[in-house]
């Protein structure tokens, strides 16, 4: 193993030795999962899982913990007009938050959760699971429209390099419904590094919106294991817009029938920028569906990356699968990686998969210049079309105009 | 309004245009007339700027300015349009906020203040319905899925609402048939005044029997061969290019 990366995981068993004691809930979970990073380490560009995305930088950083109690903070970014749950540094704030009626919300802190889906053979989870001092959870009971959470984490210090780990866990129970918008946010170099289980009980509607506007400094993983039950959707969209290197790694299996998984999502990046998204979906169950599209918008000398599994078991006949990967390469020197993988076990199935590569148009750019359209409002024209089909299944109104907003504003400010 | 002196142009290394003048006085309408690879549509595109395309020689002067020196952008403010012969598709686009765009970059740069979504359909739906258009056409993606007579009225829609002085139509009468050709020559002479110029590029008389051009020009291997007066479009459509552009060689 690199001994960057053998470094790094050693300094993060060294943390857990030192704040084992303290630290919240069951300590063999913590310790299974300790047991776990020490044998893998952080992961490596030879880990298949792993081949397009290093973590040198982040073994590199010499991260600390969060100074604790945070009592005030500034709100980076626009303020939203719904119920929200704020965490500092990883630590929930009930100061700052006003909580929907409608949802419970549990603090990881009084009640250390750690949910039964995530797995500890993805090491960045394990290292949350060793590591999670705080986060949320949310309980919708059954039959209830909670209507729209924002679930914003901010990083406002920037002062001193930090890592925090927070543990979330979602749970919709039967024809439950809610729409989460999680926004991150934040300054200097830090590690945000997530997991969030959801849990999404027959006939519920769990909808999860993610715009990622970390610092650009940062490092941002994230990781979702979600599990949806007989005619359940889970609808999640992310925006990568922000840090240094950000992966947003998300497993979902469909356990019952008629169940439905939209993972859509956009990356736009510019600079040395590296962006990972990472999906698994798992079918196991007859008559489910799954929708895949991913758009990638590269500047300068940024780097994205998707790789996409679609895992079929025998038992998952007329599953109608589909991903799709496009990436705009704004420049000679931006770069994508997509890695499609479609295991197959049922054989009355509709699976399609795809990739497609290009630049702007140069004659539809001509078309709009033709008009009197300025060229570099006609390359925004353009970029944002080629978003369109991954942005159009977001209904909720709200949070459609935040992602459009701060889509505008990444193209305004670009390097 | 518009000359054009001498002009050469090619296409990466194939010379299309070979000093081709031309006069076209404002309030005029013009036709040209040529067979098939005479360089019709090179000279539209090079008009408008297309970077596909290199100038080689001569001048184009547009009102009092040199139009090569204008980026495509700065052509259309000061006036020009092109009617393009293949209107591109913008999937993901809307024509609505495509025109209203157009026109607002186009007003700033007169310095007048933009449209406001209102006042711009207001505008839109009111030349839709000149042109027979279906308003769902303003609704819908440009260009996606429209048939090639939709697209070529929604050129001549974004030339109405534009209000340009001087217009290009690069065979914008292909692939229509007789109403719409009759809606394309209404919209063109609904502009006609003493401040409205328009070059008229066509394969066929057809059009220019409901778009009546003041002088013709035959186009022969990137250079005007023979200019007349309408006479000369029935002439050709008579006898064909063959005579004419024999005796020009």
């Amino acid at each position: 193993m690199n001994q960057s990366l053998r470094n790094g995981a050693d300094a993060y068993l060294a943390r857990y030795q030192g704040l084992r004691g303290r630290l919240p809930g069951d300590a063999a979970i913590r310790d299974a999962a300790a047991a776990a990073f020490s044998e893998g380490g952080l992961p490596s560009m030879r880990d298949e899982d792993w081949r397009y995305t290093s973590l040198r930088g982040l073994a590199e950083t010499d991260f600390q913990e969060p100074l604790s109690a945070v009592s005030t903070a500034p709100i980076l970014g626009e303020a939203i007009d719904a119920p929200r749950l704020v965490l500092v540094d990883g630590r929930y704030q009930p100061g700052l938050s006003t909580p929907p009626a409608g949802v419970t919300v549990t603090p990881f802190s009084e009640n250390p959760y750690f949910g039964r889906l995530p797995d500890i053979k993805c090491p960045m989870a394990a290292l949350n699971t060793m590591l999670a001092e705080d986060g949320v959870q949310l309980h919708v009971a059954a039959g209830v429209d909670a209507g729209t959470l924002v679930l914003l984490s901010l990083a406002p210090d920037g002062h001193r390099p930090i890592a925090f780990h927070p543990r979330h866990g979602i749970h919709l129970e039967a024809g439950a419904k809610l729409t989460v918008l999680e926004i991150s946010r934040g300054q200097g170099a830090y590690l945000h590094n997530a997991v969030t289980e959801a849990v999404v009980a027959s006939g519920a509607v769990l909808t999860h919106i993610r715009l990622q506007a970390e610092g650009p400094e940062a490092f941002h993983v994230n990781t979702t294991f979600a599990e949806v039950a007989e005619r359940g959707t889970y609808d999640a969209f992310v925006l990568t817009l922000g840090a240094r290197v950000a992966r947003t790694e998300i497993h979902a299996r469909l356990i019952g029938p008629h169940g439905m998984v939209h993972l859509n999502g956009a990356q736009l990046l510019g600079g040395q920028q590296h962006g990972d998204i990472t999906t698994v979906v798992a079918h196991d169950a007859p008559n489910c569906g799954s929708r895949q599209t991913i758009k990638n918008v590269l500047s300068d000398r940024s780097r994205g990356v998707f790789q996409g599994r679609i895992e079929v078991a025998r038992v998952a006949q007329k599953t109608d699968g589909y991903q799709m990967n496009q990436a705009l390469l704004l420049s000679p020197h931006a770069e994508i990686d997509c890695k499609p993988q479609l295991e197959i076990y049922a054989d009355d199935v509709k699976c399609s998969h795809g990739a497609t590569v290009g630049e702007l148009d140069a004659e539809q750019l001509f078309y709009l210049r033709s008009r009197g359209v300025p060229d570099a409002e006609a390359r925004a024209i353009l970029v944002r079309a080629f978003l369109a089909e991954a942005m159009d299944p977001i209904a909720h109104p709200g949070a459609r105009g935040l992602l459009e907003r701060a889509i505008e504003q990444w193209w305004e400010h670009r390097p | 309004m518009l000359s054009v002196n001498n002009l050469a142009a090619r296409i990466e290394e194939k010379e299309i245009l070979r000093g081709l003048s031309l006069d076209l006085p404002a309030g005029q309408v013009h036709a040209i007339m040529g067979p098939n690879g005479s360089g019709k549509s090179t000279l539209g595109y090079v008009l408008a700027g297309h970077e596909g395309y290199e100038v080689t020689g001569g001048s184009v002067t547009f009102g009092d300015a040199d139009l090569l020196a204008m980026e495509p952008e700065a052509r259309a403010a000061a006036g020009l349009f092109l009617a393009f012969q293949a209107p591109l598709e913008l999937p993901g686009v809307n024509n609505a906020n495509f025109l209203r765009t157009a026109l607002n970059a186009i007003r700033r740069a007169h310095g007048e203040a933009e449209l406001d979504a209102v006042g711009f359909l207001r505008l839109a739906r009111a030349e839709a319905k000149r042109l027979a258009m279906p308003d769902d056409m303003l609704k819908r993606n440009v260009n996606v899925g429209f048939s090639g007579g939709e697209k070529k009225r929604n050129e001549v829609l974004q030339m109405a609402i534009l209000r340009p002085k001087l217009a290009v139509l690069d065979e914008t009468d292909s692939g229509l048939d007789i109403d719409a050709l009759r809606i394309v020559a209404d919209g063109v002479n609904a502009l006609r005044g003493p401040e409205f110029s328009a070059l008229v590029i066509t394969h066929h008389q057809r059009l220019l029997d409901h778009l009546v051009p003041d002088r013709v020009h035959v186009l022969s291997k990137g250079r005007i061969v023979r200019s007349g007066g309408p006479e000369l479009a029935r002439e050709l459509e008579a006898n064909g290019y063959a005579g004419v552009v024999a005796d020009a060689a």
